[in-house]
């Protein structure tokens, strides 16, 4: 039976209860009659043979390039970057996408006579991965291989002797990349495409790159420019990257471009009813969306997070293409789409989501309160095309405690960010200027970002920046069953319940709103018309 | 007319001792404070005028002295029984003459410096410090005719600022207070010359970073003085730890550049320091760190949080106290202590130096700190005044002072 498109549900009086992720936990919603619920697609049929898929792709490339054998010469110095723990979500199952693939890039280096190859996670202003997340990423023989030689590194954009300055776009924007990597022979990026933002020369123009070469698109200005910047053709984020990305190529910076698309079976055996629709729940379905609450309302937080974290995805690949960097990219894009995108009719006043325990930078952590912000408002809000799901002026009601919580190992500027730059403003825009230089220049964010496991000191930043477009764009946000204290210092309100969110709501957008609940994960794209 | 009396009585004040356990200012139910009827005490001189309170502050040292917690250090510094009260602010219903000789009308208000240094005490020739301007830092406090005490409100002969009677008043103690000036602004005077004391004396310089721990009274004083005092000719950012709602929106509003819950000062010094961390100590720091609580834990952290070579100054009463003082060796550190005022030297060259007092009476008009005096009490209450400053903070208050202008005052 080939897997059903996504669907929008309306709410009726036989409708069972709607589930709503709350962090580490979840529970039942009963909506009002009426309410629109998204669910998206299901998995749509992997690759039947991943690895045949693969060997296709790189013999096979798009756009104006060669097939990567051709492109593999004895002598010549060869750099795989691959992208970091922030993709994909959950975590998948073993073996990860970026194994497969680096293990064939290599097999075909190998055989071209291949012998100075280096391997750069892209992780641009992320936290370094560990040992047994990189392990987990590229494989132990690889591993193994390379990072005892001190082949494996992880990208540092804090260090000036690794960066080549390449030159400036006809925009003034600077453009300073991984010094390896720009001087390679050939570089090799190996993405895994989770959503429509990723990929395409984001990858390297913003995985490899140095702060001083981000901060041109990751500011306000650029992302109340992006509607949405999971639309590619009208993100102003995507459009700078472009000019980057062709500078880089115009550089002489040789690209084979890698990409890769996941069906969005997101959750494993007992998990498997988070993804199901709640009117399609069989028996076991229900017993264990009772076995599996229970058991994590009754844990404390932090162990019902481990428990969540240690949950890998059964993601399998579903397309992988290779070659010219725009010319894959748009296969990309389109395959995203066939399993993400959901046709909606029309906007709603008050859109509701359930965020869940794990955001694209915390993995193996807390979702602190800045994260919680950047999920619902930076990246579910933004998961549409043409026009957002809610109205201008409607409200976004998200469901998550939303603790005054922080990892201090991979977030430490964030818990300053919170402190001290929240207390004074929310607004982006004043924020950037009155703050973002301080914390991207502190030593001590630089020292942990570059030798510990922490975010650079600007990512907090880039976070509330993603929030930008919603935060312009919505009349009142809401978190239900929040901690009062941070949701306030977000400058959100904060309700007990569900039904006090709803009656707030109401002050903002009338008496007879409508509504519409985002029912992700599995991620979904909405195509509003 | 009654008074507050302190006695010698050491089981009561071993009974105070105990219960302050319960929190600052319980030792007056049980200790040997005793509200009883008073008199004007005898001038001790010619020089000497009665003055009749109006209202008179407590202070963490008299809640200190009330709950048996103040240092044994000081036990020949005081006589007893004496009446406590040296933040006071009354009538000269007699008329006097003030510090610098100048007349004083019958009926004038008037604060005194309390500080019983050699002009009080008729010591002539003066001694250096004295000669110098800086009566805190007088060593004669028990010598002369005057009994011992080392300001006003510590002394059996001078009477204390607790009392619907008289104190008396040396002229080098007086100042006039301007019209201008409301009883509550002057009651904060005394407070303030202290917090202008440490300012003035904390050698800071244009660009330095400022750190205070703890806005009680001297923590708001130091605040309003490093703003209105300091920064004027002295730039320089403060950074304040402050561990309640009203206090963070005080020491906003009185010119601080940061203020945080006290958990979070460290963060905040390290972010504007630009310092690393090791160990959980930063690498660098505020260069001068005003500790305004007095406490082991506050001292500890005023050390963690300076710059090496900085300044620690203790503005807040310190008692017996264990700390660690590898960092003060490791790291060169200056750990001073800022008690009462004298002269002062201005930041701002080729003005004069004047008294602590004269600045303060200014800033406190400058300041409104008279906003400060959260709540006023009659004597009578006084069980329930001592242990309402003794838990200021936890309660939105910052100053709790006696109201000595009518027998059946009240509570605001």
């Amino acid at each position: 039976m080939s897997p059903r498109p996504g669907f929008v549900l309306e709410v009726d009086h036989s409708t069972p209860p709607t589930l709503f992720w709350h962090g580490e936990r979840f529970s039942l919603e009963k909506l009002p009659e009426g309410s629109r619920v998204i669910y998206a697609p299901e998995p749509i049929d992997p690759l039947s043979d991943p690895q045949a898929a693969i060997r296709h792709a790189l013999t096979h490339p798009k756009g104006d390039q060669e097939p990567l054998p051709a492109l593999l010469f004895a002598g010549m110095r060869l750099t795989i970057a691959f992208d970091d723990i922030s993709l994909p979500l959950p975590p998948m199952e073993r073996p990860d996408i970026r194994q497969m693939v680096i293990e064939q890039v290599l097999d075909m280096a190998a055989e071209a006579g291949v012998d100075d190859v280096e391997l750069i996670v892209a992780l641009a202003l992320h936290r370094r991965m560990t040992e047994p997340e990189l392990r987990h990423a590229i494989g132990d023989r690889i591993y193994d291989a390379f990072a005892p030689n001190g082949l494996l590194t992880q990208h540092d954009a804090e260090d000036p002797d690794n960066l080549l300055y390449l030159g400036q776009t006809d925009h003034g924007e600077d453009v300073e990349i991984n010094k390896r990597a720009a001087e390679s022979d050939l570089l090799v990026y190996v993405n895994i495409n989770l959503v429509a933002m990723d990929g395409g020369h984001k990858s390297v123009a913003t995985g490899l790159a140095s702060y001083k070469s981000l901060r041109h698109h990751h500011n306000p200005a650029t992302m109340l420019k992006s509607k949405s910047f999971m639309d590619q053709h009208k993100s102003e984020l995507h459009t700078a990257n472009w000019r980057m990305g062709r500078l880089i190529r115009d550089a002489g910076v040789k690209v084979f471009q890698i990409e890769t698309t996941l069906n969005n079976d997101t959750f494993p055996g007992a998990f498997q009813f988070l993804q199901k629709r709640e009117w399609e729940w069989k028996a076991k379905d229900r017993l264990a969306y009772v076995g599996a609450s229970k058991a994590l309302d009754r844990v404390p937080a932090r162990y019902a997070r481990q428990i969540l974290h240690s949950v890998k995805a059964p993601h399998r690949m579903t397309s992988v293409q290779a070659g010219e960097v725009e010319a894959v990219h748009a296969i990309t894009t389109a395959n995203v789409w066939e399993q993400q995108g959901v046709i909606v009719e029309g906007q709603t006043d008050i859109l509701t989501m359930g965020l869940p325990y794990i955001s694209p930078y915390n993995v193996n952590s807390i979702l602190n309160p800045i994260l919680v912000a950047c999920l619902g408002l930076g990246y579910f809000f933004n998961l549409y095309r043409n026009k957002p799901l809610v109205r201008e002026g409607g409200v976004l009601i998200m469901t998550h405690p939303t603790p005054w919580e922080f990892n201090p190992v991979h977030h430490p500027s964030y818990i300053d960010f919170f402190e001290q730059v929240l207390s004074e403003t929310t607004d982006p825009t004043e924020i950037s200027e009155r703050y973002e230089h301080g914390f991207a220049t502190d030593p001590w964010y630089k020292h942990l970002y570059r030798t510990g496991h922490a975010y650079h000191g600007v990512h907090p930043f880039y976070m509330w920046y993603w929030c930008a477009h919603a935060m312009e764009h919505l009349g009142a946000v809401i978190i239900v069953g929040g901690d009062p204290k941070s949701v306030h210092r977000l400058g959100f309100r904060a309700a007990s319940t569900m039904a006090d969110a709803l009656e707030m709501a109401r002050d903002v957008v009338g008496t007879s709103p409508t509504l519409t609940h985002l029912h992700t994960p599995p991620i979904l794209m909405a195509d509003v018309q | 007319m009654k008074a507050l009396v302190l006695s010698r009585n050491i089981p009561r004040f071993a009974a105070s001792r105990v219960a302050s356990i319960l929190g600052s200012g319980r030792g007056a139910g049980i200790g040997p404070l005793q509200l009883l009827d008073a008199d004007a005490p005898d001038a001790p001189g010619t020089d000497w005028y009665p003055l009749r309170p109006l209202l008179s502050g407590i202070c963490g040292s008299d809640l200190a002295t009330v709950d048996g917690r103040t240092s044994r250090y000081f036990e020949d510094m005081v006589s007893f029984p004496f009446v406590p009260g040296h933040e006071v602010v009354g009538i000269l219903d007699d008329g006097g003459v003030d510090h610098s000789g100048h007349t004083l009308a019958p009926g004038t208000r008037a604060v005194i410096e309390p500080v019983l240094g050699c002009a009080p005490r008729h010591i002539d020739p003066t001694c250096t410090q004295c000669g110098s301007g800086h009566t805190g830092l007088c060593g004669n406090l028990a010598i002369g005719p005057l009994a011992a005490g080392l300001q006003t409100g510590f002394c059996t002969d001078t009477g204390g600022g607790w009392s619907t009677a008289p104190l008396m008043a040396h002229a080098s103690q007086l100042h006039a207070v301007p019209d201008a000036l409301s009883d509550q602004d002057a009651v904060m005077i005394e407070p303030t010359a202290c917090a202008v004391h440490a300012a003035l004396s904390a050698g800071i310089t244009e660009g330095d970073l400022i750190a205070v721990i703890g806005a009680g009274t001297l923590g708001l004083t130091t605040i309003a003085a490093l703003h209105s005092v300091v920064r004027p000719s002295t730039p320089c950012t403060v950074v304040v730890g402050a561990k309640h709602a009203r206090q963070r929106q005080l020491a906003t509003s009185l010119g601080a550049d940061q203020v945080v819950p006290p958990d979070q000062l460290s963060r905040a010094v390290r972010r504007s320091a630009g310092s690393l961390v090791l160990g959980g100590r930063l690498t660098e720091g505020a260069d001068v760190v005003f500790d305004c609580v007095g406490s082991a834990a506050s001292i500890t952290e005023a050390l963690s949080l300076v710059r090496p070579r900085g300044k620690v100054v203790l503005v807040g009463m310190p008692a017996k106290v264990t700390v660690d003082l590898a960092p003060l060796w490791h790291r060169e550190l200056t750990l001073v202590g800022a008690y009462a005022y004298g002269s002062e030297t201005s930041p701002d060259p080729g003005t004069p130096d004047r008294r602590s007092f004269e600045v303060a009476i200014d800033l406190v008009g400058t300041a409104s700190l008279g906003r400060l005096v959260s709540a006023l009490y009659p004597l009578e209450r006084y069980e329930e005044a001592l242990a309402h400053a003794g838990s200021a903070g936890r309660r939105g208050a910052v100053k709790v002072a006696f109201d000595l202008r009518n027998p059946k005052g009240r509570t605001r």
